[in-house]
C-alpha cells in the first residue's frame, strides 16, 4: 500500500507563502531567480562570488530543514521514500536532465515563473504537471504497481 | 550582504518545503494521484507561493534593478521549443516516478536518508551531463 496523507491546507498555504517571500528576497535584493535545479545544479562549476551565494542558499535550505526535522513534532515532518534505491537513482537522474534541458524545476518555472506571468514557464509548469499526473496514473492505476 | 541574502533566501525556503511536509514524497506523489486519496496540499503550497510572488515580482520588476545587483539575471530566452517542453516532460517524469523534485531533494539531505542522497548525487549527475552535452552541441 503507498503511505496515504492528509489534506493540510493551512500548513500547506503557509508553508508556500514561505517558499514565496524566499523568492521575493532573492530578486529583489539579489536580482536572483530562486529556481533550485539551477541554483544546486550550477554549484559544481561556479566560482568566486557566484559559488558563494549559491553555496550560501544551499546551506540555508538544508540547515533549516535540520533545524525543522530536529525541533518540530516527528508527525509534522514525515519522509516516507515510496521507491527502491534504483528507482530513485533513475529518477534523480531524469529530473537532473530535465531541469538543465528545461530551464528550470517547480520553483524556477512553477512558483518564480508564473510569478513574472512568463508564457514559456506556464508552458514548461503545465508540461511537467500533465506528465508528472499522467506517470503516476500509469504506474499506480495501468500497470498496478504495489509497494 | 548578498551572501546573506542568499543564506536568509534558503532559510526561508527550506521552511516552507518543511513547514508544508513537501519534503515528503508519498505527499507529492499523493497529490499527482487524482485517481488514488487525492491530497491537494501542493496545490495550495504553489497557491501561496504564487500569491506572494505574482504581486511582488510585479512591483520589484518595474524598479531599475534589484538593491544589491546593477542588474535582475532573468533569462535571456523567450522561445517555447522543444527543449523547454522535452526537459519539463523528462522532470515531469522523474518526478513522478520518486515524488521528489529539486527543492524538497536537496532540503532531504537534512534527514541523512541515503536513497535522498542518491537521488540527489544522480540528478547533480544528470544536470551536469546535459550541460556538457548542450555546450558540445553549442560548439
Amino acid at each position: 500500500m503507498y503511505t496515504a496523507t492528509q489534506f493540510t491546507p493551512w500548513s500547506a498555504l503557509g508553508g508556500g507563502m514561505l517558499i514565496g517571500l524566499s523568492a521575493l528576497i532573492m530578486l529583489g535584493f539579489n536580482g536572483r531567480i530562486a529556481g533550485i535545479s539551477g541554483i544546486v545544479g550550477n554549484l559544481p562549476t561556479s566560482r568566486g562570488s557566484e559559488l558563494a551565494w549559491r553555496l550560501s542558499f544551499t546551506v540555508g535550505l538544508i540547515a533549516s530543514a535540520f533545524a525543522f526535522l530536529q525541533l518540530a513534532p516527528a508527525e509534522a515532518l514525515t519522509i516516507h521514500v515510496e521507491v527502491g534505491l534504483p528507482t530513485m537513482i533513475v529518477a534523480g537522474f531524469l529530473v537532473g536532465l530535465g531541469t538543465k534541458l528545461g530551464s528550470g524545476c517547480t520553483s524556477g518555472h512553477g512558483v518564480c515563473g508564473i510569478g513574472r506571468v512568463s508564457p514559456r514557464s506556464m508552458t514548461a509548469t503545465l508540461t511537467f504537471m500533465l506528465v508528472a499526473i499522467a506517470t503516476v496514473f500509469i504506474i499506480r492505476h495501468v500497470l498496478g504497481v504495489e509497494l | 550582504m548578498k551572501i546573506l541574502i542568499a543564506l536568509l533566501g534558503g532559510v526561508l525556503f527550506g521552511l516552507g518545503l518543511a513547514l508544508s511536509n513537501m519534503m515528503d514524497p508519498a505527499k507529492v506523489l499523493n497529490f499527482l494521484d487524482f485517481a488514488g486519496q487525492w491530497d491537494p496540499s501542493l496545490m495550495l503550497v504553489m497557491g501561496g507561493a504564487i500569491a506572494v510572488t505574482l504581486p511582488g515580482f510585479y512591483l520589484i520588476l518595474k524598479r531599475p534593478y534589484p538593491l544589491f545587483e546593477k542588474k535582475f539575471f532573468l533569462p535571456d530566452s523567450s522561445a517555447i521549443d522543444r527543449n523547454l517542453v522535452g526537459g519539463a516532460a523528462l522532470f515531469g517524469l522523474g518526478w513522478a516516478v520518486a515524488g521528489l523534485c529539486p527543492g524538497p531533494a536537496v532540503a532531504g539531505l537534512a534527514s541523512a536518508n541515503g536513497d535522498i542522497i542518491a537521488f540527489v548525487i544522480a540528478m547533480l549527475a544528470g544536470y551536469r551531463l546535459m550541460a556538457m552535452v548542450q555546450a558540445r552541441s553549442a560548439a
